[in-house]
């Protein structure tokens, strides 16, 4: 840090309570004029909540903010904007029906003005576009974006606002290799115009490459604040995980034959997101097959195929030996195939329902839980005890509304509902997206042992270095289109990057002609 | 054919421009509260208040377009108390517009029985007179329908103008429409969602009310139970078959009320002595319900129509 | 200002604001009856009496409660599952239209036959006027609020038709109204010389059939899950649009007992006026009753007490009856703010 380091932006002991939850505890983070700082921590650290209270989504309990020196008024996000502090959310902030130049101009002017200025306001996208590498065209509908487009609008709406201080949350977790190397140009464009950065990542490898300092958030404290150029992966994982982190051990896989298979599955495109063109899968016992790819490409109409909520126009799906007629969830259920959704919130519960009613969702019809059409209230609870008791669900009893959970418990209680019909094949969609450390572990040594047992899991997940550790095979899904088969270790992560990004594909074609 | 010389007439096409007059505010009402992503499902009550409010005005004495500006507060209230439960409170729209059309209504009949307790038959007031727009009032057919209604007309007419380029061409009509496609871009942008919804909601239902008041100040002269009879509902079904947009959504209200006089003079040809007079009745109601089959296709919904925005949710 | 929820509420916490809702409306509503010129004290005590305050009170209320309890019954039932039938009002008149073309004499059964053969073609009928949007929202995503709320205007002038034409009464001197139905398709009285009738009865044996169905049958299970998460249901293989479609069936038929009742029970014959919103008020009966069956017995005995005992009150005070009315609106938008903050409470931010 030189002598004459301007500072931006600084967050003063700021703690922040939800109910019970601390989510910060007296943090504090001081920013430079065109510094990058990043914020490590993993999931449920307080790393977004620190943010939002930044940016003015939330109101501190205690602490405050300052930026260029003035304290910020807190729980107003005009504020904060006014004051030169812009955020790229982690879940995009656009209006999909609005075209880009809407979305960046939306609230830029006071509400009383008669005219939106359209002219002018294209003319300054157009500028700020060359000028920071985000192309984007002003009248396209957001809807129709890919996810690297759209992130370009989001950073466009904060330089539009003429920001000094750009906070980004998780930015890389939807993009490809190549993409974040471009949003890395980016960023360094940007520092070159005298902004700062604060940049929000669990990766370790990214934090390392972008940033001047880390500050590492564990369990709403600081755990520590250090120059990237005094530290390494190691010590900042230690900072950020404490000793508790002990991802479980993957022996060699031994595949069977397959238990089920996609054939030429082709399905129909929703929207601007692809379906699966001409896809052939096989998903043999003993194995866990990866999924690797840039979200939406296909890979929810991959995961709806295998669980039996879409049947496909073209192709075939093989059970066993058999070519499956009717495809519903209940008969793939049926058959033995465990799912767990992508978003446990949207589709894996309900959240008003109790854990008893949660944990039949799938098998009340069966003679296991009701007769004839009336519910075997006594069984239903017999089973959820026993999903309590085994996979470690932290409730206040059984009949406790689900929504009182936190992510992880909710997900061993869908864990334990799938697992306990001792299912052949599992498919597990994004299984730990959102999760604190113990319970990615935990769910990663569910599915190893599932593996173990001899059931085939197919494994889709946005998280590249998840994939790679624990796939036997990986294919990438680009487009709606499936990659050859790259056995564990064959491929680095740059190498993988291009897959997803469409590129091996070409190359596939050209070398194949 | 009967219908085909009825449709030449220009009376037949001035009472369909009258018929479409309340229609037409009402339909704007409800299409900027559901642009802002509010469904308010209380337009049937507010248009019976908006129409005894405003007349109730006139007849105590002040001027007719002081009655309209007291029915249009009267619905702006209904739409505070329908936006402060909906949209803060993060209540039910469908519970709530029906519990204001309930509440809306009785307090109305409460309101004009306590005003008029010994009345025979429902006094009547001086309404607006047609006012003939020279020249163009003499064009044959078109004339005397589009320029020589009342003024009330006339400010429909141009509030459709209005509303379409304040929602389209203004940074407030942005901000209304995307309130009602992603309230999270609007509180990202440094915007107060609830502030544009509320007041988007209580505009919208200030129109519905003048929309009722039409009835008591310009298509007729008093107040009589019954008035609005499913009106509201019929906009609500007008606002989809718009596309929630203003100028689809005035030529559905125009050709519905063409519909609507179709059907009261056919009942007077010969086609009108075999067929009840309850089957005219209905089709109104039954073209509604096709308007909204046509359009269940639709891509234009407003993506957050009906989702509450709960700030900084985790 | 944000929600935030509650994780534990204390038993204060889930009766107070309730409480408070009814409290604020009887306050609401004295303050209207001194505005119309009346003394509020009287006029609650008025309404009171008329609605409880002795035999034939006490009676005329279980009588006006027997329409509202089915129809409470319809609409809690389709509510559970996000299915909002605003239609009840013509189901209702398609199980009275079922019971005049069955019950006025083409078959001169005994009552032990015709009784229950009308029942079941009355639930039929009803079932069927709320098939149709039910089957335009789940084919065509066709809102079924504004369908089922049309549906009602379209139905009313139908019955008007066939009450002036085919169904019209020879003995009625010309008024549109139907022949009345034959003694044996009269629903007895309970007590002989009372005028309760055994549509109260099954009104309340349909109440805890539905508590049944609703808490013990996959059916329930299946109606509170499509309601509360559509998504998560579908996933989970429930198949979502059939299970619209059989709360719909059930709903109408529900409603339809209601006319079935109105009918048999009481009026004998039928008119256009044999419903005042029956179909309506049995919205605000299922809210205040929050969806559940055997509460809908209960707001129904409120909500018919505050109508019958109004009635009264206003021929005694000149208050206009529309005070009922504006009662039950407050008291259902209290009501849902109230249960709100049960759950949630309210955070500065």
């Amino acid at each position: 840090m030189s002598k004459d380091a301007v500072e931006a932006l600084s967050l003063n002991a700021i703690t922040k309570r939800f109910g019970e939850l601390t989510a910060n505890d007296a943090v504090s983070l001081a920013v430079n004029v065109g510094e990058v700082v990043a914020l490590l921590g993993e999931n449920g650290a307080g790393k977004t909540t620190l943010m939002n209270i930044l940016f003015g989504h939330y109101t501190a309990d205690s602490g405050t903010v300052r930026v260029f020196g003035d304290t910020l008024p807190s729980g107003n996000s005009r504020a904060a904007l006014d004051a030169g502090v812009g955020m790229v959310h982690q879940h995009f902030t656009l209006a999909d029906n609005l075209t880009v130049q809407e979305n960046i101009t939306l609230g830029v002017h006071s509400l009383l003005k008669p005219s939106l200025g359209r002219a002018a306001a294209k003319t300054r996208i157009a500028a700020l576009s060359k000028k920071f590498h985000l192309a984007v065209s002003p009248d396209a509908r957001v809807g129709t974006l890919s996810v690297g487009e759209r992130q370009r609008v989001e950073i466009l709406k904060a330089l539009y606002r003429d920001v000094r201080i750009l906070i980004l949350d998780e930015p890389t977790a939807v993009l490809t290799p190549q993409e974040t190397d471009d949003l890395f140009a980016t960023l360094r464009l940007a520092i070159a115009e005298g902004l700062s950065i604060i940049f929000i990542s669990h990766k370790l490898h990214e934090v390392m490459a972008i940033a001047d300092r880390v500050v590492v958030l564990r369990h709403g404290k600081m755990a520590g604040g250090v120059n990237t150029n005094d530290t390494d992966k190691n010590a900042l994982a230690e900072m950020m995980m404490g000793t508790e982190a002990t991802p479980p051990k993957v022996s060699p896989a031994k595949p069977d034959a397959p238990l089920l298979a996609l054939r030429n599955v082709t399905t129909a495109d929703v929207g601007s997101v692809p379906g699966l063109k001409s896809v052939s899968l096989a998903l043999k016992g003993g194995q866990i097959v990866g999924l690797a790819g840039v979200s939406g490409n296909g890979q929810a109409a991959m995961a709806d195929v295998v669980g039996g909520l879409l049947n496909p126009n073209e192709g075939q799906v093989i059970l066993g030996s058999k070519t499956v007629q009717k495809w519903t969830p209940r008969i793939a259920v049926q058959s033995g195939i465990a799912r767990i959704p992508e978003d446990r919130h949207k589709t894996g519960t309900i959240a008003d329902f109790d854990l008893v009613e949660n944990a039949i969702l799938e098998r009340y019809k069966s003679p296991a839980f009701s007769n004839g059409g009336w519910l075997n209230w006594r069984k239903s609870r017999a089973f959820a005890d026993g999903i309590i008791d085994k996979y470690d669900v932290r409730c206040l009893g059984s009949e406790t509304p689900i929504r009182q959970l936190s992510g992880g418990n909710m997900q061993k209680l869908i864990l334990g509902r799938v697992l306990e019909a001792d299912p052949q094949i599992i498919l597990a969609n994004q299984p730990v997206r959102g999760l604190d450390i113990g319970a990615v572990n935990y769910v990663h040594s569910q599915l190893l042992a599932a593996r173990a047992r001899g059931a085939a899991v197919l494994l889709i997940s946005e998280d590249l270095d998840e994939v790679m550790a624990l796939s036997d095979v990986i294919h990438v899904i680009a487009d709606g289109r499936l990659s050859p088969e790259f056995k564990r270790g064959e491929m680095t992560p740059a190498q993988l990057g291009l897959w997803m990004a469409g590129q091996g594909f070409e190359m596939d074609v050209a070398n194949a002609s | 054919m009967e219908i085909i010389d009825i449709l030449f007439t220009a009376s037949f096409w001035a009472a369909a421009i009258r018929i479409a007059s309340p229609l037409i505010f009402a339909t704007l009402g409800e299409l900027i509260c559901e642009r802002a992503g509010v469904l308010n499902l209380g337009i049937e009550g507010i248009m019976v208040a908006g129409a005894f409010a405003g007349w109730m005005a006139v007849f105590s004495g002040t001027g007719l377009w002081m009655g309209v500006c007291v029915a249009m507060l009267v619905g702006m209230l209904f739409g505070l108390l329908h936006s402060t439960l909906t949209v803060p409170f993060g209540l039910s729209q469908h519970v709530v517009g029906l519990g204001v059309t309930l509440l809306a209504t009785s307090s109305t009949y409460y309101a004009y029985r306590l005003a008029l307790p010994e009345v025979t038959g429902p006094p009547k007031i001086e309404p607006f007179q047609p006012y003939d727009i020279p020249i163009l009032s003499d064009i044959p057919l078109l004339g005397p329908a589009l320029f020589s209604q009342t003024p009330l007309t006339y400010l429909a007419f141009i509030l459709v103008a209005i509303v379409g380029v304040i929602l389209y061409r203004t940074p407030l009509g942005l901000a209304v429409r995307a309130a009602g496609e992603n309230p999270a871009a609007v509180a990202a942008q440094g915007l107060s969602v609830t502030a544009i919804r509320m007041g988007a909601v209580m505009v919208g239902s200030g129109l519905m009310a003048v929309g009722g008041a039409f009835l008591t100040m310009s298509a007729f002269d008093s107040f009589f139970f019954e008035m609005v009879n499913g009106r509201g509902w019929i906009c609500i079904a007008l606002v989809v078959f718009g596309s929630w947009r203003p100028g689809k959504a005035l030529l559905g209200a125009v050709l519905f009320a063409a519909f609507d006089a179709l059907q009261i003079r056919v009942q007077q040809t010969s086609l009108g002595t075999h067929i009840p007079y309850q089957i005219f009745l209905m089709m109104p109601y039954i073209l509604s319900i096709f308007a909204l089959i046509l359009m269940s296709r639709r891509a234009e919904v407003p993506a957050a129509l009906m989702v509450p925005f709960n700030k900084g949710e985790r | 200002m944000r929600l935030e929820p509650i994780k534990n509420p204390t038993l204060a916490r889930k009766l107070v604001p309730p409480a408070i809702a009814l409290i604020s409306t009887v306050v609401i509503a004295s303050f209207l009856a001194m505005v119309a010129g009346a003394n509020p004290f009287s006029v609650i005590g008025l309404i009171l009496k008329g609605s409880f305050g002795s035999q034939f009170a006490i009676l005329e209320t279980l009588n006006r409660a027997t329409p509202l309890i089915f129809t409470g019954l319809a609409v809690a039932v389709a509510f559970r599952a996000k299915f909002w039938n605003i239609g009840a009002e013509a189901q209702l008149y398609a199980g009275a239209l079922m019971t005049v073309l069955l019950g006025t004499g083409i078959l001169p059964w005994p009552s032990f036959a015709i009784l229950p053969l009308i029942i079941f073609a009355a639930i039929l009928a009803g079932a069927i006027v709320l098939l149709a949007p039910a089957l335009l929202k789940t084919r065509f995503g066709v809102d079924e609020v504004v369908t089922t709320l049309l549906f009602n205007f379209i139905f009313l002038l139908f019955i008007s038709m066939l009450l002036e034409g085919v169904l019209k009464d020879p003995m009625g001197m010309g008024w549109p109204k139907s022949a009345r139905i034959i003694p044996e398709a009269k629903l007895p009285r309970i007590v002989d010389g009372l005028r309760l009738h055994w549509g109260f009865g099954l009104a309340i044996f349909s109440a805890i059939c539905i508590w049944i169905i609703q808490t013990r049958s996959t059916l329930g299970y299946e109606i509170r899950a499509v309601g509360l998460n559509k998504d998560a249901a579908a996933f989970a293989g429930i198949p979502v649009n059939v299970v619209i479609v059989k709360t719909a069936l059930l709903s109408g038929g529900l409603a339809a007992l209601a006319g079935f009742s109105e009918v048999a029970g009481l009026k004998g014959s039928l008119t256009l006026d044999l419903s005042p919103g029956f179909g309506y008020t049995g919205i605000i009966v299922a809210m205040l009753a929050l969806l559940n069956p055997l509460g809908v017995i209960v707001a129904s005995l409120f909500v018919a007490g505050i109508f019958v005992g109004a009635d009264s009150m206003s021929r005694a005070a000149d208050v206009p009856t529309y005070l009922a009315d504006i009662m039950l609106a407050t008291a259902l938008l209290l009501m849902v703010l109230a249960i709100m903050l049960t759950r949630f409470r309210v955070v500065r931010d």
